[in-house]
């Protein structure tokens, strides 16, 4: 039997797989992206998991609405990242110094 | 038995995909394992009998996501070797964060049970689904009734993606012979055509 520890386990992991993803890839915004999809997939586990286990749909649905965000960000993400690709011919992130933070 | 032997099958399968995201040299190869991950999920996922969601990530995050991040992946043409340099810098870091975070976490939910929330994370699922009832359709009703202005929004907030990204990424390159059909359709005959009246010239 799949119990909830298992999944929360699982979910656990994977977050912190993508944290250090995170710290690994510090350099290419693409491979930034990514982890953050990971994080987020890692994320919405706990949301299916408790709404299986606690026997309410509600959590299914704000993986839906999780989702839909989640696949505006990475549009967004992305056409950013070709923008700025285009202007700078670079996507590493110590170059990013134009706005000067 | 067999629900617990596939879920450590797939389990495997997803952290050894997630590893494999965020060490390989190849971002394309970080793109496929990454659409790896998200297939691996979307089998867990029908294994606890979330079957909507699992058909939506594999066909939102699969389908589209991920087909948007190869194209984008293969249309730069980026220095890998600048961007690999230092890899292993912060390495350790992050392998420390990461080991704590699984601490934290698996020592929270195998050693302190959740005692305090009331939920016990050794059982199983709540309660078993039904025969003949469906995952999509008890969703569908929620999502129209009780969640209807919330999901109004984040259509609406998919539309404001849509114009950002396109407006973002839209190029207007110089010189190109482009029909404007204001001025077309405000051109008139006068602005065509000059009548000038003179007399009959005589040959010499």
């Amino acid at each position: 039997m799949i119990t909830l520890a298992h999944l929360l386990t699982l979910s656990g992991i994977l977050f912190a797989l993508s944290v250090a993803g995170i710290f690994l890839n510090r350099k290419n915004v693409l491979l930034l992206l990514m982890c953050i999809e990971l994080l987020l997939l890692a994320a919405n586990f706990n949301f299916v998991a408790f709404s299986r286990y606690l026997g309410q749909l509600d959590g299914q649905i704000f993986v839906f609405f999780v989702l839909t965000v989640a696949a505006a960000e990475s549009a967004i993400g992305l056409a950013i990242l070709v923008v700025l690709f285009r202007e700078r011919r670079t996507i590493n992130v110590e170059e990013l110094n134009r706005l000067q933070g | 038995m067999l629900p617990l032997i596939l879920f450590y099958v797939f389990s495997s399968v997803l952290v050894l995909a997630a590893l494999a995201v965020i060490v390989a040299r190849n971002p394309v190869y970080c793109a496929l394992s990454l659409v790896l991950c998200f297939l691996t999920s979307a089998a867990i996922w029908l294994l606890i009998e979330a079957e909507f969601l699992a058909i939506v990530l594999v066909l939102v995050y699969v389908g589209a996501v991920m087909v948007l991040f190869l194209f984008v992946v293969m249309m730069l043409d980026i220095n890998l070797e600048e961007l690999r340099s230092g890899f292993t810098r912060f390495a350790w870091l992050g392998w420390i964060t990461a080991g704590v975070i699984v601490f934290e976490i698996v020592g929270v939910v195998w050693w302190k049970r959740l005692g305090g929330l009331g939920v016990d994370v050794s059982r199983g699922a709540a309660a078993p689904v039904p025969p003949g009832s469906s995952n999509t359709q008890e969703l569908g009703a929620l999502l129209y009734s009780k969640y209807a202005y919330p999901f109004e929004i984040a259509a609406m907030l998919l539309l404001v993606a849509i114009v950002a990204a396109i407006s973002l990424t839209l190029r207007h390159r110089q010189g190109l012979k482009l029909q404007d059909v204001n001025r077309q359709t405000s051109a008139q005959a006068r602005d065509r055509v000059r009548l000038v009246k003179m007399g009959s010239e005589q040959r010499e």
